[in-house]
């Protein structure tokens, strides 16, 4: 009896199964349909138009032989390093600060915040002139009497990739800061009174216990300053546009270019790939270190 | 009866007018001072007939709007008119389809005559069918002077590269940039291009950039022009300008002894009311080889549904290569009009060198006739990077630029 009612698992839940099944359609038929789409036409010589004519691994070899991407590859992890450890040192540091229970919360948590509401086209071109030698910060200190100063990254191709992480760290912080900011309002009062019986030091108490039980909100902050660093491309067309010469290059303005400016699919493509293979080597490990050895639990 | 026939033909002809007029959307890049009046001649004249033309200017350089023209017309959202520079862009778009046919037109009006050169309008042609409209004559070989820098600095102003070269450190003695020159790799690329035909001569050029010859891109004489252009390089350490218009604008003001440019810088010498040989030169060639190439600007057409838009595209079309509107828009650009039988009386000076250097045909096609965007972006690559960056030697970049000929499609 109690054998002819078993439910079948497939129709638990049935209703929100139903209600989930567009999200799933669209999962799949855009993000894996086309991502599979376009892996395939990478091992082609697509020009403009999209076509099945297979040349290998032809797009590869190209793409790790032009120095335009090896740059490119380069620009990106300094910037990607700088830019997440910086996020997050400064983003928490704020947010330590802002928790001492200050006067005047509401209105720095508000300037701080301010510019991420600007687009990164007007945070570029913001920064480009407040960069700009002529008449920019360089100038101003130049005025105020150390003729000597000079601070010009956007037309040094040494440093430039700084030029853009500076304005980078001053549009993205804000949303760090105020993830951490509500992180640290929910730890609760008493762990702080008992680490104060403890005589533990501040900061100590920072590293050692706040942060470690911040976990999820570092997480949550990690993924959201990952995906910013590797589709950064607005930023740098604002900017620089590349250069000076090809000094401040990213991978996604090189896919823009060979796919539309170059009308070269193919190699477009190529280029992107390789960006998803990037990103899954780093990924995948580290979902499994986050995920997989919870089972115990 | 007779009066019949008339009233017929009458109201035919209402019919005619009134039934098309349409709006037209035209896509461009050309948004500096000299180039938006030029345009605007286009947009007064089309504004004259019944039709209206809305105006779509796309702010940078055509390398940051053709990416936005071609994903319209791919993406199904196409403008009624767009500028292109004609040759190999738009061979793929035009093979698929994605362009009108302008062959009925073109035939009627005797396009291929009265073009000249005719390679403009072979650039424009595919399988025997005419696919877009020339409108100018534009040519990259011009060394602009300005006048001023050199009476600051105590030289003659130079009339061949030689003599640029020898002046140098007088300008730079006196506090000026020799060369101005923006820092967009089309413009690196470009100066490239005149160097090479100024410096290396016509046969070279062809057998590089028609014949891929790889043999002629490894010999000494291409490494010679790479080490001129290093030095010219040197001479624009000091500018930092990014937009070409900027960089013309330090010569016009004397800030820089000159600059390599196209004859569209013309258009910002006029509006800064500048007079050709008082206020400043112009050396064809680097007044070395006298050669203009014949790139030009041509305008296509989108393929549109609607037959009241196609009407007017083919009016545009017709337009934009009539007489008055090419004297009118080539005089405000500072470009070549594409057809040989106007009258330019107006013209100045600069313009004069060029007529006359048309006339005795020392003409060459443009590299976006010969190169494929590919291959030219491959180079505009290596050329922005050899031009900014002084660690790059001469050598380096000339081998770099035979691999990228060699393996050219």
């Amino acid at each position: 009896m109690a054998n002819a009612r078993r439910p079948v698992r497939l129709f638990r839940n049935i209703n929100a199964k139903i209600a989930a099944l567009p999200m799933v359609a669209t999962a799949l038929v855009i993000f894996v349909g086309c991502t599979i789409w376009t892996v395939v036409h990478s091992f082609t010589k697509s020009r403009l138009l999209p076509k099945l004519d297979f040349v290998g691994l032809d797009q590869y070899e190209r793409l790790w032989d032009t120095r335009r991407w090896l740059i490119s590859i380069e620009n990106l992890a300094i910037y990607g390093a700088c830019s997440l450890v910086l996020t997050l040192v400064i983003g928490f540091t704020l947010a330590a600060l802002l928790d001492q229970k200050i006067r005047f919360e509401n209105t720095f948590r508000t300037i701080l915040l301010y510019p991420f509401a600007l687009s990164f086209i007007v945070t570029g071109l913001a920064w480009q002139w407040i960069l700009n030698p002529e008449f920019g910060l360089q100038k101003i200190i130049r005025s105020l009497g150390w003729e000597g100063f000079t601070f010009d990254p956007l037309y040094n191709s040494e440093i430039v990739i700084y030029g853009i992480l500076i304005a980078a760290l001053w549009q993205g912080t804000g949303l760090i800061m105020v993830i951490m900011l509500a992180g640290l309002r929910g730890i609760d009062e008493d762990i702080w009174k008992a680490a104060r019986v403890d005589g533990i030091p501040k900061w100590k108490t920072y590293v050692v216990i706040i942060i470690p039980m911040m976990r999820p909100v570092f997480v949550t902050a990690l993924v959201l300053i990952a995906s910013g660093i590797i589709k950064v491309y607005d930023l740098v067309v604002a900017q620089t546009n590349g250069g000076p010469g090809l000094a401040s290059e990213v991978p996604a303005k090189y896919v823009i270019d060979s796919m539309f400016k170059n009308q070269n699919l193919g190699q477009g493509f190529a280029a992107s790939t390789m960006m998803l293979v990037t990103v899954l080597v780093i990924l995948i490990p580290w979902a499994y270190l986050e995920f997989g050895g919870k089972k115990h639990d | 009866m007779r009066l019949n026939k008339n009233l017929i033909g009458a109201a035919a002809i209402l019919t005619a007018t009134h039934g098309y007029s349409a709006e037209l959307e035209v896509t461009h890049w050309w948004t500096s001072g000299g180039e938006a009046a030029a345009v605007a001649e286009f947009a007064n004249a089309f504004n004259a007939t019944e039709h209206t033309w809305v105006d779509g200017a796309i702010a940078g350089s055509g390398g940051t709007a053709r990416p936005i023209i071609i994903s319209r017309i791919l993406g199904g959202d196409p403008m009624g008119a767009t500028q292109l520079n004609h040759g190999r862009q738009a061979e793929e778009l035009v093979e698929a389809g994605l362009m009108l046919d302008l062959t009925d037109i073109a035939e009627a009006e005797g396009w291929t005559d009265i073009v000249n050169p005719t390679s403009l309008i072979d650039s424009c042609t595919l399988d025997g069918k005419i696919y877009c409209v020339p409108v100018n004559i534009h040519s990259w070989q011009w060394l602009w002077l300005s006048h001023d820098a050199y009476k600051d600095a105590g030289v003659d102003v130079p009339t061949n590269w030689t003599e640029f070269v020898a002046a140098a450190p007088a300008l730079e003695a006196a506090g000026k940039i020799p060369l101005a020159m923006g820092q967009q790799s089309w413009q690196s690329n470009g100066a490239f291009g005149v160097m090479a035909i100024a410096l290396g001569g016509i046969d070279l050029w062809t057998k590089v950039n028609v014949e891929k010859d790889e043999e002629a891109v490894r010999s000494d004489e291409m490494l010679a022009i790479f080490e001129a252009a290093a030095q010219a390089r040197a001479f624009t350490a000091k500018s930092t300008v990014q937009d070409w218009n900027q960089a013309t604008n330090l010569v016009i003001t004397g800030q820089a002894g000159g600059q390599i440019m196209g004859d569209w810088a013309q258009g910002e010498f006029q509006i800064a009311e500048q007079v050709a040989g008082e206020d400043y030169s112009c050396l064809p060639g680097l007044g070395v080889n006298e050669i203009i190439s014949t790139g030009g600007d041509a305008f296509y057409f989108p393929v549109n549904d609607d037959p009241e838009i196609t009407a007017a595209q083919k009016a545009l079309a017709s337009l934009m290569i009539s007489k008055e509107v090419q004297v009118a828009f080539n005089l405000k650009k500072g470009s070549l009009p594409v057809r040989g039988d106007v009258d330019l009386a107006a013209a100045n000076d600069c313009m004069r060198k060029g007529l006359d250097i048309l006339a005795t045909g020392a003409i060459l096609p443009d590299g976006n006739q010969v190169l494929s965007p590919d291959t030219q972006g491959q180079i505009e690559d290596l050329m922005v990077e050899f031009w900014n960056d002084t660690n790059v030697t001469a050598a380096d970049a000339h081998s770099r630029y035979a691999d990228i000929i060699a393996s050219a499609d």
